[in-house]
């Protein structure tokens, strides 16, 4: 088990042609993603790393059964995919593309809820997600995943690979590892990560990476206060970071006092969630964690 | 991106949102002033230095005088000097220009902005009946005095809501028609000019009981730039950090900290976590620094110069998780980037990934101040060691 895709998703890409929809798929395919087919409009008909081109996400659904989709659609235009995407009935919709307007998010994020309820919006402005040994639907590195017993949640990119590099190195292995992304607006969160992971037997313990700005860490705490089945380990990136500046990512901004990783570790504490101060120590935590040495969740 | 006032005002004007009469002078004009002062039914105008801060008031950028000759002489005083405020840092920031408008008579000062709320994944319109103070302040001192109503992005802002805010402010009569407008367009210059935030405060009920708008705080959506040309043509660099707009303009993240160890990492995150080891280990960080994803020679060098140029600098500690791009491949950028910059301070160069030990290989026989370590927290504990030994030689 997994959450959200397996080694039957069958997956296309959106802008599939251009650069780096075909870098991409190529890493998607070398890994044994089930990529059935791409989107480009205006080049349906043509076949691409030998798989059909399609006109329109519609089409691809059609004719191959598609049920998730990679983005990697230019900024101005990617707003535009992912909700074509929720259109055709793509369930699982992950939007790699960095830059995209808060506005524009805002109406994608509106209709979706409105529309598309069952539809999954991973990112934007995020690695992607995998399933190791599975589906690779992203731009991390397949290579330092392995099959196993964490599921990891995070903000971050590369602070991800960070995680799953250390799990890996422990011998825990990853569930299945989501990029929810950097800007202030996207899809799943990290609630709603926690609670299709809590249903996933083959989780047993969750990290979370999260970063200074907005309220999702603590959102997130409440939520596991409220009863949360399985161990959480997390780390929050920005305990040096000064307030007001904006840290590389849109969201990443203490504003008005608010967003700092003091106040989203203690919330966390609070939850019991064991949070580690040091992002080299997310690995040997979940280590410990899951092999019951560790009795006391403030303590780590 | 911010705007300044004047440019702040001149965008909501387009959107036929009344803005006071005003003389913007980039020098102490007695001409300019002779001809293009607006005339003042109190006799008096105010002189606001023009900079991307707050409290310009309390820290003397914000003049209320009483004749043309005054007017000439508040901007002679400001125009060309660095205003400091509580929000600038001590540096301060270039006064350039000054905003010359007829001093209203306020009765009452409201706060009423939009911008996006993250938890609720939508635009918000935020007013009060205690402006003309930071409304953060009001949140913590007087909470039920903020009236808040979130926006259906499908429909946008409706009457209905910005005449509830109405009321809740207490307006009364004619009054309430002129908020309902006014919010309506505040909320359609939000949405088509790509906004992050629309502030006016105060929003001031003048003497004759309509309503003013005295300042106004406007930024735009750093990811909307393509889309917002008229404006982004109108960005006022000199009010940025010389070596943030640098980086922008090679590509690159980076924000100025005060320590003394520099960070080199890709990806936002990463390096956020990597100024977080550095304190861990006892350091401070120097910066923020994103070379992003593909971590070329050219933008390394860049990120070289960037950091070299902090004189407080006395270590480097560079985090590069080779995911896609292999890591020895990330090394002859590293190494190539280092002759290039004649790299003299000690540096510490992480890497991780595929090909990784071959890079630390590459790096530890390249002849250069380059240490190169494997594991995260040992490469900053290094780095702070290293900025302590080079201190105290020195």
């Amino acid at each position: 088990m997994s959450i959200l895709v397996d080694e039957s998703t069958r997956v296309i890409c959106q802008g599939f042609t251009g650069k780096q929809g075909t870098f991409h798929s190529e890493q998607a395919l070398a890994y044994g993603t089930r990529l059935v087919g791409g989107v480009t409009p205006g080049k349906g008909g043509q076949t691409h790393l030998g798989l059909p081109v399609f006109d329109t996400v519609a089409d691809a659904v059609r004719e191959t059964g598609a049920t998730a989709s990679m983005i990697y659609v230019p900024a101005p235009f990617a707003a535009d995919s992912i909700l074509e995407a929720a259109a055709a009935g793509i369930e699982v919709i992950a939007c790699i593309t960095e830059g995209i307007p808060v506005v524009d998010m805002l109406k994608v994020k509106a209709v979706l809820a409105q529309d598309y309820p069952d539809a999954s919006l991973i990112g934007p402005n995020c690695p992607g997600l995998i399933t190791p040994d599975a589906c690779k639907i992203g731009i991390m590195p397949g290579a330092i995943h392995q099959k196993g017993r964490v599921g990891i949640v995070s903000r971050s990119g590369t602070l991800t690979y960070e995680a799953v590099a250390q799990t890996t190195a422990e011998g825990l292995g990853q569930s299945t590892c989501v990029g929810i992304g950097g800007d202030p607006i996207g899809g799943l969160d990290f609630m709603d990560c926690l609670s299709r992971f809590a249903d996933d037997p083959q989780t047993e313990l969750v990290l979370m990476v999260g970063e200074i700005g907005g309220g999702a860490e603590e959102a997130a705490a409440e939520f596991i206060r409220q009863g949360y089945p399985k161990p959480v380990v997390a780390y929050i990136a920005g305990a040096t970071a000064p307030s007001g500046k904006r840290m590389g990512h849109a969201g990443a901004v203490i504003a008005g006092g608010k967003g700092t990783a003091a106040a989203k570790c203690d919330a966390l504490r609070a939850a019991g969630v064991h949070v580690v101060e040091s992002p080299a120590e997310l690995g040997v935590t979940a280590a410990r964690v899951l092999n019951g040495q560790s009795e006391d969740p403030g303590a780590s | 991106m911010n705007l300044h006032e004047y440019q702040a005002k001149s965008l909501l004007s387009e959107f036929g949102i009344e803005v006071p009469p005003n003389l913007l002078l980039k020098q102490a004009s007695a001409k300019q002033v002779a001809t293009a002062l607006p005339s003042s039914e109190t006799g008096r105008w105010v002189v606001k230095a023009q900079v991307h801060s707050g409290a310009r008031g309390k820290a003397g950028g914000v003049r209320l005088v009483d004749s043309g000759d005054a007017v000439v002489e508040a901007a002679d005083a400001l125009i060309g000097t660095r205003l400091v405020t509580g929000q600038t840092g001590p540096a301060g920031l270039p006064v350039d220009a000054v905003l010359v408008e007829p001093a209203a008579t306020i009765e009452h000062e409201y706060y009423l902005a939009v911008t996006v709320d993250r938890a609720l994944q939508r635009v918000v319109v935020i007013a009060s009946p205690q402006g003309g103070m930071d409304i953060e302040s009001v949140a913590a001192s007087n909470p039920e005095a903020i009236f808040r109503t979130v926006v259906n992005p499908t429909v946008g802002l409706a009457a209905y809501q910005a005449r509830d805010l109405a009321f809740a402010l207490g307006l009364e009569g004619t009054q309430v028609k002129a908020f309902v407008s006014l919010a309506l367009k505040l909320y359609r210059a939000f949405i088509d000019r790509d906004a992050a935030l629309i502030e006016i405060n105060p929003l001031a009920r003048l003497g004759n009981g309509d309503l003013g708008i005295v300042d106004a705080k406007v930024s735009l959506d750093d990811n909307a730039g393509y889309r917002q040309t008229e404006w982004w043509q109108q960005r006022d660099v000199a009010q940025e950090d010389p070596a943030e707009r640098k980086a922008i303009d090679h590509g690159l993240n980076y924000v100025s900290l005060d320590g003394n160890i520099a960070c080199m990492v890709n990806g936002a995150g990463l390096a956020m976590a990597t100024m977080d080891l550095v304190q861990h280990a006892g350091g401070m960080p120097a910066n923020f620094l994103d070379v992003g994803g593909g971590t070329s020679a050219a933008k390394v060098t860049e990120a070289f110069k960037l950091i070299l140029e902090n004189e407080r600098v006395e270590a480097i500690l560079v985090n590069i998780f080779g995911g896609i791009v292999r890591c020895d491949l990330i090394a002859e950028g590293i190494i190539e980037a280092a002759r290039e910059v004649s790299l003299d301070v000690p540096t510490v160069v992480r890497l991780a990934g595929t090909n990784a030990e071959e890079g630390r290989r590459m790096l530890a026989d390249s002849g250069l101040a380059l240490t190169a370590e494997d594991d995260l927290a040992a490469a900053a504990k290094r780095a702070v060691t290293l900025a302590n030994s080079s201190r105290e030689a020195s």
